[in-house]
């Protein structure tokens, strides 16, 4: 943590991106966070998959509930619209937003307090929804704003730094989100950015609901020996059964692979997800193999990451609403209101 | 014996089963009478059950045109067997029974002082149809038939009312018809008619229109722009966004392109429901959530977080009976201090209180223009009463030049003007009211963390002792501001000057209305100040001071009006006088009158107390 400004100068060799901005305009306020924080990284991923994006900042309205992780939306891009709602109620109020504009695009940051323990409804019903949003779960497994309570995702046995046990069960998010339908399904570690940020890129991008729940160590809770989310019990126990590449829409495909090795989803607006696959037996398109491939890894104490499913077809909640194409927010009056006549109709009918 | 007599002025009840099919052959019964030029206002009194329990519906036949509930029953349609003792104690002595002679019923259970009208309905249902459930719908329609010629209802106006209804569908339209003549040859031939009651062709109905308030204020919704709509399905406001999703899937659709201008989510609980109205409001949209009591107070979190962000949203309580799951079929209007507080801390929020299905269209177009221009959560408060009762009222109107009021939202070229001197919560004009910008106005200018956090007037985090009380004292100013724009009282002076008045608000209206008349017959007159809308304007504390002792008339045990009076305005409490009315059932004219009739005597105020 510091207490230093960031200068807000941008050294004039900095790299534009296609649309014009360097890295420095997707970042935010200076962070509050503990120095060494996971959620520091992922702000960092999320900063640099926006920016390799072209995504102009204001085009994308950041949401979060409450905690350390739904704090972080202050401290990456500055220039777009922030939210940080309620504890737990975010998903509601990105559901909302979303309804009023569908030309945003929708990122929620939450945390495994947030979403699975006094959250778990609306994390549930949001995906069911399909509303397209990037979901990003920074999950250590602990309350840290409050100093240190186990959270939902915490796994039976892990202990906490006063050395209390947990005995309950872990929910785990990635394995709903899979049940309840979410078209994108990944999991991730914050202390590795080349897998995090193009599995950000292809949530920021895809059609639907996109989760990534994001393995983030809690320097200062949840990081010590009886830990189950610690940096390193999670590079110790990492599986990761895919490497995506990103390409924005008509990037040329420059590396070679195997045949076999690699598969090409196009993602609606036209950008093309590369997925290579670690493990010949892992098979992101279908939704069940992955719950069941989670679970037996799971058992042997591994964590699986990677993108787990993918549905390249995904819809989302305005189609099902079957709602116009311009935002609801933006329609006028003379489109919205029926107009005297009609009402004089109305009364007649009425009597 | 007694008989009653009376035309054009008359309360029927009818006993009935619910899910025996017999709602839409009451109101049926009902529309008649209003066709005659005869205003009714009818009441359904039902069970939080789907089958099998006992529901009633209650017509208040009046030419005067009195729409709140008169109390007493003067003839009592008795079709459910399981009520027969209840139901029959409550017909006034002179009145009416009619009922199902199929089978006998031992003398015994009749009253000596009611007149009886048995009409074998079960028998003639049997003997024309074979099968079940026609005989079920139809007997109901044969009632409607017998009861039209008892009272002397024109046989014409069934015959319009049903082509109306069933236009297309001719076969239902004969079937209807044939049924309505076997209940009116049953009567014609074997019944002396009419009754003591009758309806006459009168004049009385003009142009009004009958419609549930519920439909009324969805009604509402789709003209003032609403395009977001989320809710959980709660007694009695359910109907409320059913109504909105008919009304737009007929004026809201894209005709070029079959899609929708608008969205409704059920959502999975009022948490989310009014988190999603949330996120809407805080993107432009215009969106409303309608519950009741007990969704409320699974609301109050996020309406504290609406009310301190500044996020416009509308939110319909339809008051029901409470506390906790109460009654949830009956009526009150016990919600007063849980809305006007909703949430932790300091808060404070804009309640409208619509009087009928009239004004819940005008107030829910006005809650959507209040929410935008004071970017707060504006409540319209109703209740069951006019919830979900068809009430006769003045017709629906809109005036083409109306603009939506969208409030203080900046534009990209303002914001390019405005530069870094914007700030999202600061008072730049004095009213208490800052400026908003919405997600993806402009590329560089304008962004906030929106958060339920204190902030300063530049929304960055803060919790200063300084800039807290900027923001709570600005909060406050623009409470204030709002008392100016809401709607404002309406105050109907009494007849003669008078040291007395009375504060009512809501579907109170009618009732009171009628009960000011009939004190006014007896020489006691009574100012009287109807409120619409809370923060109070300045009038109503005007109003208070011209009068010794001031009563005021509420739907609940707590005098929960009375309290924010008394609190809001300083009003020393001696001076405002409790008439409460909180079994559930709408508040009468009888009851009123008969309260402030016993509270003047107590009171030792001379009853023609003129100033």
């Amino acid at each position: 943590m510091t207490y230093i400004a960031k200068p807000p100068l941008h050294h004039p060799t900095l790299q534009a991106n296609g649309v014009g901005y360097t890295r420095r305009d997707y970042e935010g306020r200076i962070s509050t966070l503990c120095a060494g924080c996971g959620h520091d990284s992922i702000s960092a991923a999320i900063v640099q998959a926006c920016w390799e994006l072209d995504i102009e900042p204001h085009r994308v309205a950041k949401l979060s509930g409450i905690g350390c992780s739904s704090k972080t939306p202050d401290y990456f891009l500055g220039a777009s619209h922030g939210f940080n709602t309620v504890h737990g109620r975010m998903p509601s109020v990105l559901t909302g937003a979303n309804l009023a504009n569908r030309e945003l695009l929708y990122l929620g940051v939450s945390g495994d307090g947030d979403s699975a323990s006094i959250g778990l409804g609306q994390f549930a019903n949001a995906l069911r929804r399909g509303v397209r949003m990037a979901y990003i779960v920074e999950n250590n497994g602990v309350y840290g704003l409050t100093k240190g309570q186990f959270s939902a995702t915490a796994d039976a046995g892990s202990r906490s730094k006063k050395g209390a046990v947990n005995h309950d069960n872990p929910i785990d998010l990635v394995g709903i989100a899979l049940q309840l339908g979410a078209t994108y399904v990944a999991r991730s570690f914050s202390g590795d950015k080349e897998q995090l940020v193009p599995l950000i890129k292809g949530a920021m991008t895809h059609g639907g609901a996109a989760f990534i729940d994001v393995i983030s160590p809690c320097v200062t809770f949840n990081n010590h020996g009886g830990s189950t989310k610690s940096y390193d019990y999670v590079r110790q126990h990492n599986e990761a059964v895919s490497r995506i590449d990103f390409m924005a829409p008509g990037e040329e495909i420059t590396t070679a692979y195997a045949p076999g090795e690699v598969v090409e989803v196009p993602q609606h607006d036209g950008a093309v997800l590369r997925l290579r696959k670690l493990h010949a037996d892992y098979d992101a398109s279908d939704r069940y193999a992955a719950l069941s491939y989670m679970h037996q890894h799971a058992a042997r104490g591994e964590i699986v990451t990677g993108l787990l499913y993918l549905d390249p077809l995904a819809t989302d909640l305005h189609v099902s609403c079957n709602t116009v194409a311009t935002p609801l927010a933006a329609l006028d009056r003379d489109t919205l209101c029926p107009g005297t006549a009609v009402l004089e109709k109305i009364n007649a009918a009425l009597r | 014996m007694k008989r009653i007599q009376a035309v054009n002025d008359f309360v029927i009840k009818f006993a009935n089963v619910n899910g025996s099919g017999s709602a839409s052959a009451n109101e049926l019964f009902a529309k008649a009478i209003m066709r005659m030029g005869v205003p009714v206002s009818p009441r359904n009194i039902f069970p939080s059950n789907i089958q099998g329990l006992p529901t009633w519906y209650e017509v208040r036949v009046c030419e005067k045109g009195w729409s709140g509930r008169r109390g007493g029953v003067d003839m009592m349609v008795a079709m459910n067997p399981q009520t027969w003792d209840a139901d029959l104690a409550e017909i006034e002595s002179g009145g009416y029974l009619f009922y199902d002679s199929s089978r006998p019923i031992p003398a015994a259970r009749f009253r000596e002082d009611v007149h009886v009208i048995g009409v074998p309905l079960t028998e003639i249902a049997n003997a024309a149809y074979a099968d079940a459930r026609q005989r079920q719908l139809f007997k109901n329609i044969i009632y409607v038939g017998a009861l039209s010629v008892l009272l002397d209802l024109d046989a014409a106006v069934f015959e319009r009312l049903f082509a109306e209804q069933y236009k297309g569908k001719e076969r239902l339209l004969d079937a209807n018809m044939k049924a309505l003549h076997m209940g009116r040859e049953h009567i014609l031939q074997h019944v002396p008619f009419p009754l003591g009651l009758r309806v006459r062709r009168a004049d009385a109905v003009g142009d009004q229109v009958f419609i549930d308030g519920n439909s009324a204020l969805s009604l509402g919704f789709v003209y003032g722009g609403a395009t977001v709509a989320a809710w959980y399905p709660i007694t009695p406001s359910s109907s409320v966004p059913e109504a909105f999703q008919k009304y737009c899937e007929k004026y809201r659709v894209d005709p070029a392109t079959g899609q929708h201008r608008f969205a409704i989510i059920q959502a999975e609980d009022e948490l989310a429901s009014i988190g999603l109205v949330i996120g809407a409001g805080w993107n432009g949209a215009r969106a409303f959530t309608a519950t009741s009591g007990p969704g409320i107070s699974l609301m109050t979190e996020f309406i504290g977080l609406a009310f301190f962000a500044e996020i416009p949203v509308t939110i319909v309580d339809v008051q029901r009976g409470g506390p906790s799951t109460g009654m949830p079929t009956r009526t009150q209007q016990s919600d007063l201090i849980s809305c006007a507080y909703a949430s932790h801390g300091d808060t404070k929020h804009v309640l409208l209180f619509p009087e009928d299905p009239h004004e819940c269209f005008e107030h829910a177009a006005a809650a959507l223009d209040l929410a935008d221009r004071l970017q707060t959560p504006v409540f319209v408060m109703t209740d069951l009463d006019i919830g979900m009762n068809q009430r006769l009222c003045r017709p629906f109107a809109w005036d083409p030049e109306r603009a939506y009021d969208r409030g203080k939202v900046m534009t990209a070229a303002q914001l390019d003007e405005a530069g870094a001197a914007f700030g999202r919560y600061k008072d730049v004009d004095g009213d208490g009211i800052p400026w908003r910008t919405l997600p993806g106005t402009h590329p560089t200018k304008g962004a906030f963390f929106t958060r339920g956090t204190t902030r300063d007037p530049y929304a960055r985090y803060s919790e200063k002792g300084a800039d807290y009380l900027y923001n709570m004292d600005r909060l406050q100013r623009k409470f204030q501001t709002a008392a100016a724009l809401v709607p404002q009282p309406v105050i109907r002076p009494a007849a003669h000057p008078t040291r007395l008045g009375v504060i009512y608000f809501g579907s109170t209206s009618p009732a009171m209305a009628e009960a000011l008349e009939e004190l006014a017959g007896e020489d006691v007159h009574i100012d009287a100040l109807r409120l619409r809308a809370f923060p109070f304007p300045a009038s109503v504390t005007e109003f208070i001071a011209a009068h010794d002792n001031v009563f005021v008339v509420e739907q609940n045990r707590d005098a929960q009006m009375r309290s924010m009076l008394v609190n809001e305005l300083g009003i020393d409490p001696a001076r405002l006088w409790r008439v409460l009315h909180f079994d559930g059932t709408p508040i009468n004219a009888r009851f009123i009158a008969a309260a402030i009739r016993k509270t003047l005597v107590a009171r030792h105020v001379a009853a023609s107390p003129h100033a």
